[in-house]
């Protein structure tokens, strides 16, 4: 007689398929009017974006610029990814939905827009919103509203969408658009050159501390359209911010393209936190659909005993191609890079960062904590590059992959480049599995397969989750559990 | 059925692996009574309790275990700690990065919702833990971190103790908890395990030397041997063993 008792299923790779299988809950479609145009992409397509934004005549030359040097170029193939053919000539490059002209106050935001952002729990009424968080939220090619603005102004701050930058501050824009990400940096980044849309600006003026969190939130929604954001943060002499970043996408079978990029100037003595959450849609459990997520992020520590600090919680995207960076070029500058990235059924990820030391006694430092489940592919890729210049410089990195289940791949490609003798790098990397026995503990003790699934997970990321704002922090703690929900048994 | 029986285990088999550990455990559990299972290396004892608790590891061929008038062996191993079966492992488990404190609220909270109760608060739940850390001299530092990790052999042992007070079962199952234990730590282990002791619930030690019976005093001492029970007294048998160790029993039973 066989007594097997019921409830307990028949292996750790049956409850982990369990776990990991659940379903996507932002996977939502606002029904709204937008307007959009032609699909493909041409010189022509590019001048029509310029003139719907009323961009000065310096834009379009760049944006030109940009795209006839995107016309030479081949995507990148050496990150740990299948990558199908894209049809970029499939898509369409601007999608604004509702109203035409930007809205003054939210009467004039499309309810349904409205409602949009209160499903993702981002609501745009200033007085629901969490006192200590400013808010611009971008859907599709356009911002919808940025909150908080008055408040920061009186301060000196600026924060707003980056088209309205461009009319409002045009001197600040042309000097930094491109400073730190030049159009010819990649493949990704002379596309986003050619054709960003959107996305935010942030400006912190000499020695002010941003008194509240600045966030913005990311939404693609209209089908056969890409998103292209594009933000510029500069943090003056002594200033300090903390930003965020959070991103979610409707379930559709194609494949969407987001191609990003984030440049951010550190001076004297300031300091920028830039967090993200990113929970695009990832595809559905075969691995159909799901947005590319393609972004070039990179700071520049300009300033001596600058510092910038990057937090990144990955769990969606079909595919991610990501490498937020930190340019140490002022003395004494520290660079930081703390990474959890989840990924499941057929997603892949290949994302990590890169720590140039150009100035002596500059300091980095890399936490990269890679959870792979299904079938799923999970690539840590690092650089870090101490120039001869960079006198005394340090970096540590450590490096951890946990495997759920025995159909997913964790690999760590770091590249190290030490041309000062001085310089100490340090490089630690483990690869570990949640144990059978760790799960039979946590059962013991009441709990639950899936709930100690969750524990652990977000016990081996809490080294990084503790560098999230609290704000976001539980909520990223959720995500976390959400992600690797699911009925058991 | 007779209600005063706690447990109730029945010609109860098991293997590991295609191998026939346990073959045919009988042992009936009065609330109250603390039972001591002796025995030589591999005889089953810890299989016996991987068994009951719903280790996955093993796999149950023939018998029945009955918990105060349930089926134990149809219940997944969470369901068989919320009905009150406690298993203090020999080897307790590392849970890098979670804090003792979010562990044991999930135990507990699984527990009450299991019972349709609504969760303890932030504030209720520290207090709960305040007072059973007593119970054990756990200090404040070691309940703040990570399940188990960095925790010496004494420190591992006292936190399953904590954690057995925490949630009250009413069957204990102490596996080697004296393994690895100096005598201060023997002794604060188990006089933790006595002060929990009531007349409602019931013990069962397994180990290999009478050193940790001389401190927690059971009513009953069984032998195994070969995956069966060979020999049930008072605790004057474990003295014997003490004594004349397993050999004899061996032989007796070997030349059946």
């Amino acid at each position: 007689m066989e007594n097997k008792p019921k409830n307990i299923p028949e292996s750790t790779d049956d409850i982990i398929g369990d776990v990991t299988g659940s379903e996507y809950k932002y996977g939502f479609v606002t029904d709204v009017e937008t307007d959009r145009i032609p699909v493909g992409l041409s010189e022509e397509v590019i001048r029509l974006i310029s003139h719907k934004k009323g961009e000065p005549d310096w834009l379009l030359d760049f944006r030109l610029k940009a795209y006839r040097y995107w016309l030479t170029l081949t995507p990148p193939h050496w990150g740990h990814l299948n990558i199908p053919d894209f049809d970029y000539q499939a898509i369409s490059y601007y999608a604004a939905p509702g109203k035409k002209k930007a809205p003054g106050s939210l009467d004039e935001i499309d309810p349904e827009i409205r409602d949009t952002f209160n499903r993702l729990g981002i609501p745009l009424e200033e007085q629901k919103h969490l006192a200590g968080m400013a808010v611009d939220a971008v859907m599709d090619s356009v911002s919808v509203k940025t909150t908080h603005r008055e408040a920061l102004a009186e301060k000196g701050i600026i924060f707003c969408s980056i088209s309205e930058a461009v009319k409002d501050f045009p001197d600040l824009v042309r000097k930094y658009l491109g400073s730190v990400v030049s159009y010819k940096d990649n493949f990704y980044a002379a596309l986003n050159s050619a054709v960003f849309s959107d996305g935010s600006f942030v400006y912190i003026p000499k020695g002010v501390r941003c008194p509240m969190e600045l966030s913005t939130y990311f939404r693609i929604n209209a089908s056969g359209t890409g998103q292209f954001e594009r933000t510029l943060i500069i943090a003056d002499d002594d200033a300090y911010v903390s930003y965020l970043e959070g991103c979610t996408a409707p379930m559709r079978d194609e494949n969407q393209l987001h191609a990003a990029i984030v440049e951010i100037v550190v001076e004297d003595r300031a300091e920028v936190k830039y967090s993200t959450v990113q929970n695009w849609y990832a595809g559905d459990a075969e691995g159909r659909g799901g947005v590319y997520n393609l972004v070039t992020k990179r700071g520049l520590c300009r300033g001596d005993y600058s510092k910038l600090s990057w937090t990144q919680v990955e769990t969606g995207s079909a595919i991610t191609w990501k490498y937020p960076s930190c340019v140490l070029a002022g003395r004494g500058s520290t660079g930081e890079f703390y990474s959890v990235a989840v990924t499941r059924n057929h997603q892949q990820a290949d994302t990590g960062t890169k720590m140039i030391h150009l100035a002596p006694d500059t300091r980095s430092t890399i936490v990269s904590k890679g959870i792979s489940a299904g079938y799923s592919e999970n690539s840590y890729r690092g650089q870090v590059k101490v120039t001869p210049a960079a006198e005394g410089a340090r970096n540590y990195t450590q490096c951890d992959s946990l495997l759920l289940g025995s159909n997913c791949g964790a690999h760590t490609f770091p590249y190290i480049d030490v041309m000062n003798p001085t310089a100490i790098v340090e490089h630690e990397a483990t690869t570990s599995k949640i144990s059978e026995d760790q799960l039979f503990y946590c059962n013991q003790r009441g709990i639950p397969t899936e709930e100690a699934i969750g524990l652990i997970v977000n016990g081996y990321a809490k080294e990084v989750m503790n560098k999230l704002p609290m704000e976001f922090a539980v909520e990223a703690q959720k995500l976390l559990q959400i992600t690797l929900e699911g009925s058991v048994g | 059925m007779d209600k005063d029986i706690l447990l109730k285990v029945s010609g109860l088999r098991a293997k590991v692996e295609n191998k026939e550990i346990l073959r045919g455990i009988d042992l009936e559990i009065h609330p109250g009574e603390v039972h001591a299972i002796m025995g030589p290396n591999g005889s089953g004892k810890s299989t016996l309790s991987g068994v009951l608790a719903g280790d996955p590891a093993y796999t149950v061929t023939g018998g029945s275990a009955i918990f105060h008038g349930i089926n134990l062996l149809e219940l997944s191993p969470e369901d068989r700690s919320h009905e009150g079966l406690f298993l203090s492992f020999q080897y307790p488990v590392e849970i890098p990065g979670v804090s003792m404190v979010n562990f044991m609220r999930a135990a507990v909270n699984a527990k009450r919702e299991y019972f349709h109760e609504a969760p303890l608060s932030a504030g209720e739940f520290l207090k709960l833990m305040r007072a059973k850390r007593a119970i054990v001299e756990l200090d404040n530092k070691l309940a703040s971190r990570s399940v188990n990790e960095g925790f010496s052999g004494g420190e591992k042992k006292r936190n399953e103790i904590f954690q057995m007070a925490v949630l009250e079962p009413r069957l204990a199952i102490l596996d080697e908890t004296d393994s690895g234990l100096d005598i201060d730590a023997l002794r604060v282990v188990a006089g933790g395990v006595n002060k929990l002791k009531t007349d409602r619930n019931a013990t069962i030690v397994i180990t290999h030397y009478q050193r940790l019976l001389d401190y927690i005093k059971p009513d009953f001492v069984h032998v195994l041997y070969k995956g069966r029970i060979v020999r049930t007294g008072g605790p004057e048998l474990a003295l014997e063993l003490e004594e004349r160790g397993y050999d004899w029993i061996k032989e007796l039973e070997d030349n059946k």
